[in-house]
């Protein structure tokens, strides 16, 4: 689109990116409460409401609990909300993040993944947002700061379609509090894409309703079967407006990308910003004649079956690398991945690696050492491969 | 009862939210909604963000005229919701917060909460040991949050409770009522005796009808002809099992709470009208 000529590149931390991605989504009313490490997110979009910049109303609540309770408040009114949260909020939310996706409450939020106390940590770990995986929101894990940016647009997008609300999902520091440059689109651009929020069911004094009433076993399990289905529908809707992305803004999104998979025997499965370690790392192996590639998942929920099958049927073998744990089974990306692939004739030999917990660096060496450990791993292995792990 | 008058002070230009409490069930199962107004139910300890949130909705788009209502039981205002009610307070959301306080958790089967008064039975404090601790006062906490208006209302004076809910409607700013309601299971009376009882709370000076303005200026609506508490106390099978020494001991309670609002009001006001002084001598 011609408009686009008038982009501008500007240098942007992670969380500024969210937040000048929220700005031009025109959010109507945040709600929020500060956590290292999203706060800075918030409070750019703080100041852009106290000059208005941005036209929204701005609740400075005293938990994250109410951050949520308020956002959905806004969004069954009629309004555009957002809020940004971590950890340890994520957590205390986790009521009001049901609440959200059964009031089909079309909300957008930030989660700068960090690891969940005890022991204090304020570093990445994606356990926090993964372990808010069956609330019924949507979930997209960013690599970079642009895609962090494009994700809050392209969230609203699909969220108010389907009515179901979504979690954009960054690092801690490595996204979050590191700079880099980011094309920041023209209002009218975004606009054009975004149309302004409606919903047909907000509270509404001509047509007096109730949202949320008791539900018995009659009626419960239908609200329950749609909730799924605008899941379902949720899933089409992104694959179809992140190629429209492209036309409006120059890049497409997908629920999964590939990185020199065409040819790969073996493939790294990675989200968030280790993918780009990853790729960095990749790209020399590839220079050595190695056929390794990379699948990194964007979409987490609704999460991408048929993608995942395609993307890896046929391959030698696979490693997933989760910068996560579910405790007393294994990495999280990891089971669900071989979820997909059960009985899926050429489906390959799936390796759990668990690296990176509480932030420790995953760097270019460790991704080669697990690649070199998968080449000569035999199946069965136990659910769990640590790397990096110091015992 | 209450929110019939509550909405006749309101109009009808009114949203509403309940969290989980009795009205949870008595607005209706889906798709039914026996109320005129829209209303939003919210998990139990997010009334008045719930409201704020609707609030801000409202504002951006335009439609400052909307009175927005959170309607609440005791236990999610006094124990539960009292983080996100201090919150809206603090900010002074312009919201109206309604607590019918029937004195214990009874959606979930007559627990006690901090409203259940001294000496009251409940299922979690039974006659052998009954509620030990005296009511929370909870206008007292909206009063330091130095709100424009906190107002008590009950339904056996119902010109009163609507007079104070228009009152209410024009003031801008956080709004509090607190609402006695009593509640024929959980306080062991029979069905028809609900009015008559709540008029017996009022008195007794048990629940006195008064309002704060901006947190401070206090002023009794009403100067009951004094009764004994005991008189209130024997309406309800929950205090039955009290003794003469329980009850003197309320008694003294009530009475000292009177004579500090009474103190508040004449500090207020400069002077106390003829039929005080009454009050604080007889029993
Ligand atoms: C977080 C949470 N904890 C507990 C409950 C269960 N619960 C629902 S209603 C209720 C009691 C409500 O008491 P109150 O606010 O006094 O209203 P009432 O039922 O007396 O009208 C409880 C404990 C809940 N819904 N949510
Ligand atoms: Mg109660």
């Amino acid at each position: 689109m011609k408009l686009l000529e008038n982009s501008t590149y500007t240098v942007l931390k992670g969380n500024h990116a969210v937040s000048v991605g929220a700005k031009l989504a025109r959010v109507e009313v945040i709600s929020a409460y500060p956590i290292t490490p999203q706060t800075t997110i918030v409070e750019l979009l703080s100041e852009m409401v106290a000059s208005g910049e941005l036209r929204a109303r701005f609740i400075t609540v005293e938990s994250e609990h109410s951050a949520m309770a308020g956002c959905i408040g806004a969004s069954l009114a009629g309004a555009r909300a957002f809020t940004a949260t971590s950890a340890q909020g994520l957590a205390l939310m986790h009521e009001m993040l049901h609440w959200a996706a059964g009031a089909r409450a079309p909300i957008v939020m930030a989660n700068v993944n960090r690891a969940m106390a005890p022991p204090w940590s304020i570093w990445t770990e994606q356990t926090d947002s993964l372990s808010q995986r069956d609330t019924g929101w949507m979930q997209i894990y960013n690599e970079s700061n642009q895609e962090a940016l494009d994700s809050v647009i392209l969230a609203y997008k699909v969220a108010e379609q389907v009515r179901v609300p979504a979690m954009i999902v960054l690092d801690a520091f490595i996204l979050s509090h590191t700079s880099e440059p980011v094309e920041v689109y023209p209002q009218e651009v975004v606009d054009a894409y975004l149309p302004p929020y409606e919903n047909p069911n907000a509270l509404n004094l001509e047509h007096p309703h109730a949202i949320g009433s008791l539900a018995d076993p009659n009626v419960y399990m239908e609200f329950r079967y749609k909730l799924q289905k605008a899941h379902e529908e949720a899933l089409r809707v992104f694959k179809e407006e992140g190629q429209r992305f492209k036309e409006y803004f120059g890049r497409a999104y997908d629920t999964l990308e590939a990185f020199y998979l065409d040819d790969a025997d073996y493939v790294l499965v990675t989200a968030g910003s280790m993918t780009s370690t990853a790729k960095y790392t990749v790209a020399q192996l590839r220079e050595k004649g190695e056929k390794v590639g990379i699948l990194k998942i964007r979409l987490f929920r609704p999460f991408p079956f048929e993608d995942v099958r395609n993307a890896l049927r046929g391959r030698k073998k696979v490693a997933v690398i989760d910068r996560n744990i579910s405790f007393g089974h294994s990495g999280i990306f990891y089971s669900e991945i071989k979820s997909a692939l059960y009985r899926d004739s050429g489906a390959p030999p799936v390796f759990g690696y668990i690296a990176g917990l509480g932030g420790r660096d995953v760097r270019p060496n460790d991704i080669v050492e697990i690649y070199e450990d998968l080449k000569q791993r035999e199946e069965p292995a136990e659910p769990i491969l640590w790397k990096g792990v110091r015992v | 009862m209450a929110m019939r008058l509550a909405l006749k002070g309101l109009g009808n230009r009114v949203m509403a939210t309940i969290p989980a409490c009795c009205w949870t069930i008595i607005d209706g199962a889906w798709p039914n909604h026996a109320l005129k107004i829209p209303l939003m139910h919210t998990a139990f300890e997010t009334a008045a963000i719930a409201a704020s949130g609707i609030r801000a909705a409202l504002d951006v788009k335009g439609e400052e005229d909307v009175t927005v209502m959170a309607w609440a039981g005791d236990g999610g205002t006094f124990d539960i919701g009292l983080q996100a009610l201090s919150g809206a307070a603090e900010r002074n959301e312009n919201i109206i917060y309604v607590t019918y306080d029937n004195e214990a958790y009874m959606n979930t089967g007559i627990q006690r909460s901090s409203a259940t008064p001294y000496g009251a039975w409940t299922t979690t404090t039974p006659v052998k040991h009954p509620e030990s601790r005296p009511k929370k006062n909870i206008m007292e906490i909206m009063a330091a949050h130095r709100i424009p208006y906190a107002a008590t209302a009950t339904i056996a004076f119902p010109d009163d409770f609507v007079r104070k809910f228009r009152k209410a409607k024009d003031i801008v700013g956080m709004r509090f009522f607190h609402i006695l309601s009593p509640c024929p299971p959980g306080w062991k009376i029979p069905s028809d005796m609900s009015v008559k009882v709540a008029r017996m709370a009022v008195e007794t000076k048990v629940f006195p009808l008064y309002e704060i303005e901006d947190g401070e200026r206090v002023t009794i609506n009403y100067w009951p002809e004094g009764r004994p508490v005991r008189d209130y106390l024997m309406m309800q099978g929950r205090f039955k099992h009290l003794t003469d020494e329980q009850i003197e001991h309320i008694q003294q309670f009530v009475d000292h709470q009177w004579k500090r609002l009474v103190h508040l009001h004449e500090l207020t006001h400069g002077s106390l009208p003829e039929e005080a002084q009454a009050t604080l001598t007889s029993r």
